[in-house]
This record gives C-alpha cells, structure tokens and sequence, in this order.
C-alpha cells in the first residue's frame, strides 16, 4: 500500500473505500441503464456522476493528513467560489484594485490556518477585512454604491473563504491532520447525504412547501426526512470518525441537516436575485461550484464551533 | 514550432485565460484551424488577444495573427518588440490613411499567406462589456478574400477583468461563444449591421438573464 493510505487511520480508509464503491455503483448502473435503454438521453446524469468522480478525487487530496496539499486545496475551492461569487454578482469599475485585496484574503486566511493562529484565523475576514476593504475603496472615493459595493464584497469573503476555511481548520483542530481528516470527512460527507436524502424524501413524501419563495421545491417532508436521516447516520458513524457521544452525535446531525438546509436556500436566494438558475458552468451536470458548496457554507463554522466548544 | 509566440501562449497566455480567469467556451468547433481565415472578436481589454490565442491548439499558434493598433503598440521600441515578436501583433494603422499608405497590408499579407487573421473590427477597446460601431476596415478586407470564411467570436467578463487604463488582472470567469460563419455582403451599411447583430446574438447566449 502506498504511504499516505498507510498513514490515514483504518476508518477512514473504509469510509473512502465505500464512497468510492458508491461510485462505481452509480456509474455502472448508469452505463447499463444506458445499454438497457438507448432512447433515453443519459448524457445529464453521466455528467453529474462523472463530476461527482472528480469531486471525490480532490476531496481525497485532502483527506491523506498532508496538510500543505489540503490548504492548496481548500484555498483554491475558496478562490473558485469567490471568483464565481464576484462574476455573479455587480460590482463596480471603481473597485479594480479592491478586488484585488480581496482576493489576496484568501492565501492569508490558509496561511493562519497553516500555521495555527487560531486568533487570527476566526478575526481576520470578519475584523480585519471588514475594516480594509472600505479603507481602501474610499481612498478611491466613488460613493455611488458604496454601500452596496462594500457590503456585498465582504459578504462573499465571508461565505466563500471565511465559512469554507472552517473545513482546513477543522483538520488541524485535533493536532495532527490525519486525526483532523477524519472530521472533514464526518462533516463533509454528512451534508453532502443530507442534500441527497433531503431531495429523496421530499420526492416521496413531500407535500407542503418549506420555502415557497425561494425556492419552490423544497417541502417540509423533505427537510424533516432529510434531518432525520441526517441524524441517524451521524449517530451511526460518529464512534468511527469523532469524539462525539451518542448524543452529541445526533446533535450534530440536527445541526448539519437543517442548516445545510439553510445553507442551501441562502445561496438559492443569491441565485433568484441576480436571476441565474446556475451560479456557474465549472462543475457539469450540477452548475457551478457555489451550487455544490451552498450547505457547507452553513455547516462548516457551525460544526467546527460545535466540535471545538464540546472538545478540543 | 517552438517559437517565441507559442512559449507566450504556453507560458502567459494559457495560465492567465484558463487558470487565473477560467474560461468557459461555446462551440469551439467552430474556430478556423487552417487560413485563409478572418476571425472577428468584440474588443474591451488586452486580455483579448491572450483569450483568443489560448481557444487555439498550440500547434497552430505560429498560423494566427491578431491585427492590433499600430499608433498604440508601436509607441515605443521596448513595446514594439514585445508586441511584434512575442505577442506577434500585424500593426494596423488606425484613422484616416496616409495618402500612398495601405494601412491593410499587414492583414492582406496574412491572409494571402493563408493565414488566420483575427481582427478587433470595433477598433478600440471602448467602455467595459459594450459594442462599439463596427469599422469598415474588415468590409474592404473581405472583398479581396471570399476565400477567408469570417467566424464571429463574442467574449464576455474580459473587460471587468481588466479593462481600459487598468494593468492588474483580476480574476473573473469568462465565457466565450464562437458563432457560425458570416456572409460578406456588396452593401457596406448591411455587412456592418449583421455584424453588430451576430455580436449580440452571441452576448444573449453568454450573458447570464439578468433584468
């Protein structure tokens, strides 16, 4: 076996394993569906799961307890969904250079994750970011949509790096990144289960709608069917993967269900007000990256807060 | 093959357009490979000819040449070199021509090596993300050359990225659609308008719906 399979704890190693027989799955059943029936147009569901190969094999890169290779990692799905963030959304041709700052938050904010600076770490974007970006778009002095530029800028630092940072901090939380890699893997692969079971239950028992302004396909069965089976993995494979007591564990998974539930419609919301379907084109077969990383925008902070009060 | 032009492409271009902006392309089948070619693009920001140069093969870099403003590039001797030689740019002289001067030969010499040409027929890279009227220059071009197909390309995001006066590129997603091959016509206004409307053509199918 190679080295880095060697250093990842057994757990783990199973865990992977059995995702990756998930895929295989999926796409064999997908390759015979397309044999069995020819007529039907297959090529929207291949895409997603061969994406879906591509997104576990960088999701691996971080999880073999090499550090510097997972903030390479997270930093570049941070600069990704930022970079989709601002095409989306309007900002002003004033704001060139601030831009630029802004982007160089993301490097930084994996550098004090890289070398433990848990203080920095959580002030840098809220504090320090917040108060620089204005600084420095007044030095410039446009005020026609000042506010708006200013606010709407640190929000997407906030989302994209700040939240999603949350999941490398969370490989160094326990000491040593092999230990970490097991929590990235609980939280990721929790609410990555929680989007699917929450699609699957609102599609068979979903009636009333849970947020019918936003986004219109969302029902209370799916939500509450989601949290519930959200919950009982979490209670099943928290003794392999974290410190969590039994009870814990369904808290946790409480807490990934309904706010990578959240998360989910915030990022619809975005979407509806800027009147895109897709945030973006880069992953096919399921939009852009924000579209995939909407619930762990939520679930990342919200779960590395749990962890870390309860026990680290 | 490895000539300054392409290592740009390999070494500049490529990693700026692809990895540093991200490039999302609409029918790249439709983008001539062999000349005699004229390839006309929308014109907002330098990034332009670095976009259009990496939607090539590597292998045909050394058959493409971008026709860029003579008065601008030729400025000074450093510039000149690095945008004749590296960038590889046909200086087109701009504005009303010299009495005895062609200011089209550099492209007609292109094209009569059976070449492709990529042309700005805006002229100028004008304000962010809009079109400006279509110059005439491209009309003379192709009636010398009903052989060269005319391939419209609309490239979308380029001039947030960096747009006129600004130096720093800043990363942004960028969407580039390749149209079909446009007719020339003997009517000059006519040619001109169906230009203008392929371009916005091109821009709805890019342009995410917002309003």
């Amino acid at each position: 076996m190679p080295d880095f399979l060697l250093q990842m704890a057994p757990a783990l190693r199973w865990a992977l394993l059995a995702v990756f027989a998930l895929l295989l799955v999926a796409s064999s059943t997908i390759a015979l569906l397309g044999v069995r029936y020819p007529g039907k147009d297959w090529r929207e569901l291949k895409a997603r799961i061969n994406t879906w190969w591509w997104i576990v094999l960088v999701f691996s890169l971080t999880l073999i307890g090499q550090l510097h290779i997972a903030l390479a990692v997270f930093g570049l799905i941070s600069f990704l969904a930022f970079k989709e963030y601002l095409t989306l959304s309007n900002t002003r041709q004033a704001d060139h250079v601030v831009l630029f700052w802004a982007y160089l938050a993301i490097p930084l904010q994996y550098f004090w994750i890289g070398i433990s600076w848990y203080g920095m770490f959580v002030l840098f974007i809220p504090v320090y970011m917040l108060l620089l970006l204005p600084m420095r778009m007044v030095l410039i002095g446009e005020t026609k949509g000042f506010l708006q530029s200013a606010s709407s800028l640190h929000w997407g630092l906030m989302i994209c790096v700040f939240s999603l940072s949350h999941l490398a901090a969370l490989l160094t939380l326990p000491g040593s990144p092999a230990e970490g890699a097991k929590l990235v893997f609980f939280l990721v692969a929790l609410t990555q289960a929680n989007d699917v079971a929450q699609y699957l239950w609102g599609k068979s028992i979903g009636r009333r709608k849970a947020s019918p302004t936003v986004s219109p396909n969302k029902t209370l069965g799916g939500l509450l069917g989601g949290i519930f089976t959200t919950t009982l993995l979490a209670w099943l494979i928290a003794p392999y993967l974290t410190p969590l007591s039994p009870l814990y564990a369904a808290c946790a998974g409480v807490l990934i269900g309904t706010m990578g539930f959240i998360g989910d419609i915030v990022i619809s919301a975005v979407k509806r007000d800027l009147g895109v379907k897709d945030s973006g084109t880069l992953l096919p077969g399921h939009g852009g990256i924000l579209d995939r990383l909407d619930s762990l925008t939520y679930t990342a902070p919200l779960f590395y807060h749990f962890i870390r009060y309860l026990y680290f | 093959m490895f000539n300054l032009r392409t290592l740009f492409v390999l070494l500049i271009a490529r990693p700026v357009v692809r990895l540093w902006l991200g490039l999302t392309v609409r029918n790249a089948d439709r983008l001539p490979h062999q000349g005699p070619a004229i390839v006309i693009a929308n014109h907002n920001s330098h990034l332009d000819i670095l976009t259009l140069y990496s939607l090539f093969d590597l292998k045909d870099i050394a058959n493409v040449r971008p026709a860029a403003a003579a008065d601008y590039f030729l400025r000074n001797r450093a510039l000149a070199w690095f945008a004749t030689q590296v960038i590889g740019i046909i200086p087109v002289q701009r504005g009303t021509a010299k009495k005895g001067s062609d200011p089209l030969a550099g492209c007609r010499e292109v094209l009569q090596q059976g070449k492709v040409l990529i042309l700005f027929p805006e002229g100028t890279r004008g304000e962010p993300e809009q079109l400006s009227e279509i110059k005439s220059g491209l009309w003379y071009l192709a009636q010398e050359f009903p052989n060269a197909p005319i391939v419209p390309v609309y490239m979308h995001g380029l001039g947030r990225a960096m747009g006129r006066g600004q130096w720093l590129p800043i990363p942004f997603f960028v969407d580039v659609a390749i149209g079909r091959v446009l007719p020339w016509r003997p009517e000059r206004p006519l040619f001109k308008a169906e230009i203008t409307e392929q371009f916005q053509y091109l821009r709805k199918k890019v342009v995410p719906t917002q309003e």
